[in-house]
């Protein structure tokens, strides 16, 4: 609504100066706008944190705060510079970002000597060729069966020709595991980019996608704010620890509380994405609760590594997957939701379907 | 030579993902002797690529000859880390490597040496060899720095042509000297224990 009434006035001043300059639409733009602010402001705030010597500020949530705005900023940055340079730089820099984190998740897994070659295949060749899939982006969208059907066969395949039999089944997992969720899962998220969108009173979206580019920002924002929220609420009024030997931060309270928050956060930026209102809050529920299933799931690979976080794995890695486990879970399932409704393939929202898959989830 | 000796930096840095930790050492351009674990061919390329720029031009790693000589692309490889290479097959009795070493080194380069010998497939490090011990003794000023490598053996183990891109680790440990009425096993063992205990307190 604050859009709508904005609008006019916003396309006057950009009509008045260079409008080609910006690269994305008005919308995005926007929505790019008001995380800097936002971003600025927590920088500020974290400046001050850490000057002010009281005691009362727990300088470990101070330092963890920082960290986190400044991942912020890199992430901001690198997708912003991906959406100006056009899908396929955003293609290839999430390509980058899931070979690093892949790279992150196989150091921590012990592996044998017989793996060296399959892993090869998973590192130098699954991986870049999964991104080159997704920015081809072909009618049969080979990039959703290439990981699923071909590598997963043949990863088994490859260390069986290597010939050791030592715990052959776990061997596999792991690296199957690893491709499913940094590369597999991940891949979803810059082929957003290329969904021909049907919005909810059944007109194309946007005629060149170029308005997708703001809703991949709406997805990662959401995801962001997410973590924090789950984070936040569960130190605030959290009473209920899920599952205390994988992660004794994650509560019920906080998931539900963060659940509300990001339906609330959704339909506040719903005028970003082709959803109405109702219908963001909605897809905010969905991202926030497999976010949570992306964390609580990283947490349990990392206890059973017996490593805090990843970052700490290698001294001076930055610890990508920390950041991105949340995404990682949450990209698939926003982009089939998406998909599903809101190409015309499917027909139009069914709020009862939607809840049922949601309750679903936890059952 | 400078644009390829900066492609193998960028080139060690993908493949192997290191990061560099100084423990209670500084980058310094005194002579020195970097003694590092052995597991992989890209080990002295990474150690090497690892240093800082003014000191990588100041240090040599030692490589086989037999391997860095074989093909156009490794002996302009070899070249462009200024690669010191020994000959493992003919150690002629005025010619021995320690010799070779301590001329070449001058009074200016530092070098980077495996005592092991050869790439080791195995959990534990091997017995050092001698060649330690020798130089320690003859040049008394150098400073012997222990490097544990670690992870390299599963981005290049032995036997595999093609490097998996994986992470690792390079710890960079407070310089040892050889002390007075030191026998010479007793030397190499506490050389050895120097990267075990660097390993160590990675875990």
């Amino acid at each position: 609504m604050l859009f709508e009434t904005l609008h006019p006035f916003i396309l006057g001043f950009m009509e008045g100066t260079k409008k080609s300059f910006i690269p994305f639409d008005n919308r995005t733009a926007w929505l790019i706008a008001a995380v800097m602010i936002l971003l600025i402001i927590g920088s500020a705030v974290g400046e001050l944190l850490e000057r002010s010597s009281e005691e009362r500020f727990n300088s470990a949530v101070v330092r963890s705060f920082n960290q986190r705005i400044r991942s912020w900023w890199l992430m901001c940055a690198i997708l912003i510079a991906g959406l100006v340079i056009g899908p396929t730089g955003t293609v290839v820099l999430f390509g980058m970002i899931a070979f690093w984190a892949l790279r992150e998740f196989i150091t921590m897994t012990p592996t044998r000597r017989g793996d060296h070659r399959a892993l090869f295949w998973v590192l130098v060749i699954f991986t870049p060729l999964q991104f080159v899939l997704v920015g081809l982006n072909d009618e049969r969208q080979m990039f959703k069966v290439l990981l699923p059907i071909i590598a997963a066969l043949f990863v088994p395949m490859r260390i069986a020709l290597a010939n050791d039999e030592k715990r052959y089944l776990e061997r596999s997992a792991k690296i199957l595991i690893g491709i499913l969720i940094c590369v597999y899962a991940l891949s979803f998220a810059p082929a957003l980019l290329y969904l021909e969108i049907v919005d909810s009173s059944g007109n194309l979206w946007s005629e060149d996608q170029s308005a997708n580019k703001g809703l991949l920002f709406f997805f990662v924002l959401i995801t962001q704010l997410n973590d924090v929220m789950q984070f936040g609420w569960g130190k605030l009024i959290g009473r209920n620890v899920i599952a205390s030997r994988i992660n004794t931060s994650r509560t019920v309270e906080g998931v539900i509380a963060a659940a509300a928050s990001s339906a609330l956060l959704g339909a506040l930026f719903s005028w970003v994405t082709p959803f109405a209102f109702w219908q963001a809050a909605i897809i905010a529920v969905v991202v926030s609760l497999t976010g949570f299933a992306g964390g609580i799931t990283m947490s349990a690979i990392k206890r059973d590594r017996g490593v805090r976080d990843f970052g700490t794995l290698l001294q001076g890695h930055a610890g990508i997957l920390d950041r991105i486990d949340s995404l990682c879970f949450a990209a698939p399932v926003f982009f089939l939701v998406t998909e599903f409704f809101f190409t015309g393939h499917g027909t139009t929202v069914d709020t009862q379907a939607v809840v049922i898959w949601v309750t679903s989830f936890f059952i | 030579m400078q644009l390829t000796s900066r492609l193998l930096v960028a080139a060690a840095k993908l493949i192997s993902g290191y990061t560099v930790r100084w423990k209670d050492a500084m980058p310094d351009t005194c002579q020195r002797i970097y003694f590092a674990n052995h597991t992989s061919h890209l080990d002295g390329l990474v150690l090497w690529a690892g240093l800082p720029p003014h000191l990588r031009q100041l240090t040599r790693p030692v490589a086989a000859k037999d391997y860095w000589e074989k093909g156009w692309l490794r002996r302009h490889v070899a070249s462009a880390f200024n690669a010191l290479l020994i000959d493992r097959r003919e150690v002629k009795v005025h010619q021995s490597p320690v010799d070779l070493m301590i001329r070449e080194m001058d009074d200016k380069y530092s070098l980077i040496i495996f005592p092991e010998g050869s790439r080791n497939a195995k959990e534990e490090m091997n017995r050092f060899k001698s060649g330690l011990y020798y130089l320690a003794k003859k040049r008394p000023d150098l400073e012997l720095v222990p490097v544990y490598l670690d992870n390299m053996n599963r981005i290049l183990p032995r036997g595999e042509v093609l490097p998996v891109p994986l992470l690792s680790n390079i710890t960079i440990g407070t310089p040892i000297w050889l002390e007075q009425g030191e026998s010479k096993q007793q030397f190499l063992d506490r050389a050895r224990q120097s990267i075990i205990k660097l390993r160590d307190e990675d875990e």
